[in-house]
């Protein structure tokens, strides 16, 4: 995928100006964050899991090529064929040479975010070969030929008349007089025309939520169901993996996936959470006849060892972005890449490079709501606040920054100056701003007061206050 | 081969070689011991009371729960909820040696035709392997006798279990799964595909709202058997 990171900035100005696009995120934002919570104070021991599902995925990593070789002998041992890619070039031209091999024409997807991430839809359609995304959001942005907004909740930027204008300019062989009152109508025609595809395709290609060691397993978690048609109807079923997604043993498993389903929807169980371990045995009446999985790396190893390592953690469940203030005021395109809000804001640059996707980490305001709610505790804001420093160092933020973090940095190594130059802007501040208590614009903050009034300084500084607190032994 | 570059690279950030023989040791100890993790408390409940969750966490879920006494009253228990919800009576069946036992000649409206699902099944019925209180999940793995298409291709899908294989927590179905199933194809346990179902199909895509039936059923029915003694006090009280 093509990224528009660079241009972060511009998207994120064209994002707050869509009006179409603020009604959704204002929409969506109440719910995503409620379901979460209810869920996690249904389960008590919801903060002990958190810990134990870091302690998993730490073991994992610091193990990763015993793991990765025992998960990959037992695949073979049940009959499934493992495909290595360092690369997303390697990882396409596999997932191609099975589909070719297979004289596949149609290939339905599952959702899958490392899919996105390769490029594989372009890549098939190249070559001539068809592929349908299944996953009711992916379906829909496949039609209008967006990426998807969410990790899990692909296509929420879209509003019910997106839908239906979609749905009429594609289903033409449909009546043109169809009415769409509700929702459930859109999605019975959606599941109608899905289900032809279903059956039609040769071949089927789906994610993996987990990898099991222990069993060489693929795991996919959906509601939907189209991940399991995609994977049990063709007659090959292909996995895309990155490397990271294996654990050790189905126990393992467990404890992530009460974590996850909670942590993403709300639920305390995904509607199909379904164990794939190689094709169709000898008796089974259904069942795909080959099963590939193709694992990929993609700058994934480039992590281990490094400050970011922590990252490989992730499970995809989205709650950092559900959670998160500027993830809802500018939405999941104007991160411009696969992985939008606080997660890609970490793994991004890891993937494409801090030079594109350098405005990312920036784009925080370090609240800390994604670290908290992280189901294996990845600490965004300080991986973010690496990023910063790198591309510090690389000389790659402007120049204007630059010095002000200089001015800024002289200051905070000099507290009695910095304590004087506060003092002196609060009390300068305080009189100006002392009629209407604001400020619509301030030099050298129009960045600031473009967007919103900058409260004026009542009275003492921070400092000021906490000292004179202390005297008074009220601190 | 990129088996090798990916590997050696994990070892590179890692700042070691393969791993030492005692360490692979010690981790394949861990794997055949595949221990526990934290077990909820809320799956660990006496036995009526945690068939009693089973049937609350299912119906939360939009799923619904027939209980009957013995095999004899499933296919009354089954005619009666295609008609009460005007569904055909013909449905595809799971060839599994405890639904053949069943007599279904006492309700010969009821057409069954053994086998996997096609595509034009409206109604399916499988066996239930084993659930979970916890969460109200099916587990269904895919053998010979419960085909996978079963739970996925038609509009209502209907389960038969026996109360007595539901368990508290995922990690006993698991448990249950290890000791009792062996996989002639590999010698281990997992069959190809192990369903783990909570509900019905459903789908929150459009405008961020809950719709069931997506893909998948529309309607997830469960006929529960009350073949466990020491869960049957609850039968009495609710």
């Amino acid at each position: 995928m093509l990224a528009t990171s660079p241009a972060f900035k511009q998207n994120a100005r064209d994002a707050l100006a869509d009006v179409g696009l603020q009604k959704a995120l204002n929409f969506t934002r109440p719910s995503f964050a409620g379901r979460r919570e209810a869920a996690v104070a249904a389960l008590p021991e919801f903060e002990r899991l958190r810990d134990i599902g870091r302690d998993i995925k730490n073991h994992t990593l610091a193990n990763l090529d015993f793991y990765l070789e025992t998960w990959a002998a037992n695949v073979e041992r049940s009959g499934g064929q493992v495909h290595w890619c360092s690369t997303a070039e390697d990882a396409r031209a596999a997932v191609l040479a099975i589909c070719q091999k297979a004289g596949a024409r149609t290939v339905t997807k599952g959702k899958s975010m490392v899919s996105e991430e390769l490029g594989i839809n372009e890549h098939l359609e190249k070559h001539g070969i068809e592929p349908v995304e299944t996953d009711l959001g992916e379906y829909i942005l496949q039609i209008r030929r967006e990426p998807p907004s969410h990790i899990i909740a692909p296509a929420f930027h879209l509003n019910r008349e997106d839908w239906e204008e979609s749905f009429r300019a594609v289903h033409t062989d449909l009546p043109e007089d169809r009415v769409f009152g509700e929702r459930r109508d859109i999605l019975t025609e959606a599941r109608k025309k899905l289900r032809e595809k279903f059956l039609a395709a040769d071949v089927g290609i789906t994610g993996a939520n987990f990898l099991i060691a222990e069993t060489g397993s693929s795991v996919i978690v959906t509601n939907e169901g189209n991940g399991d048609l995609t994977q049990t109807l063709p007659r090959v079923h292909i996995v895309l993996a990155s490397i990271e997604k294996v654990v050790p043993t189905l126990e393992d498993a467990c404890a992530m996936l009460r974590l996850l389903a909670r942590s993403a929807t709300g639920q305390d169980m995904s509607v199909y959470t379904t164990f794939s371990t190689g094709g169709r045995r000898p008796a089974d009446l259904d069942g795909p006849e080959e099963y590939h999985v193709v694992v990929v790396d993609n700058g994934r190893t480039g992590m281990i060892g490094t400050e970011f390592q922590e990252m490989l953690r992730c499970i995809r469940c989205a709650a950092c972005m559900n959670h998160c203030p500027v993830y809802f005021t500018v939405g999941g395109h104007a991160y411009g890449w696969v992985y939008p809000g606080p997660m890609g804001s970490v793994l991004t640059p890891s993937l494409i490079g801090v030079d594109k996707a350098g405005h990312l980490p920036n784009a925080s305001t370090f609240c800390g709501k994604c670290e908290s709610v992280c189901p294996v505790k990845i600490p965004l804001p300080k991986l973010m606040r690496h990023w910063r420093e790198r591309e510090f160092e690389r000389h790659l933020t402007p120049q204007t920054m630059r010095t002000n973090l200089a001015l800024w940095g002289w200051f905070a190594r000099r507290p009695a100056a910095y304590r004087l130059a506060t003092r002196v802007a609060a009390r300068v501040l305080g009189w100006m701003g002392r009629k209407r208590g604001r400020f619509h614009s301030l030099p050298f903050a129009g960045g600031w007061t473009d967007g919103r009034d900058l409260p004026a300084p009542e009275g003492e500084t921070f400092f000021a206050r906490y000292a004179r607190l202390q005297r008074e032994g009220q601190v | 081969m990129s088996r090798e570059a990916i590997l050696g690279a994990i070892r590179r950030g890692l700042k070691r070689g393969p791993l030492p023989d005692d360490q692979q040791l010690a981790l394949r100890a861990r794997l055949s011991a595949h221990p526990r993790h934290l077990i909820p408390a809320r799956s660990q409940l006496p036995r009526p009371e945690q068939v009693g969750l089973f049937v609350r966490n299912v119906e939360k879920e939009f799923g619904t729960v027939a209980r009957v006494a013995s095999l004899a009253d499933v296919p009354a228990a089954v005619a009666d909820y295609l008609a009460a919800n005007n569904l055909p009576t013909d449905f595809a069946i799971a060839p599994h040696p405890e639904l053949q036992r069943i007599d279904w000649s006492q309700r010969p409206m009821l057409a069954l035709r053994p086998g996997r699902a096609e595509a034009s099944d409206l109604v399916c019925l499988t066996h239930g392997y084993a659930a979970v209180a916890e969460t109200g999940t099916l587990m269904l793995p895919a053998t010979a006798q419960r085909p996978t298409t079963l739970n996925l291709l038609g509009d209502t899908a209907i389960v038969v279990l026996r109360a007595s294989r539901i368990v508290g927590a995922m990690e006993e179905a698991w448990d249950l799964l290890r000791a009792e199933h062996r996989d002639d194809a590999t010698g281990g346990f997992m069959p190809r595909n192990v369903m783990w179902v909570t509900g019905p199909s459903r789908s929150a895509d459009i405008e961020s709202t809950l719709e069931l039936g997506a893909h998948g059923p529309r309607r997830l029915h469960v006929v529960l058997l009350d073949d466990d003694q020491t869960a049957t006090g609850q039968a009495a009280t609710g």
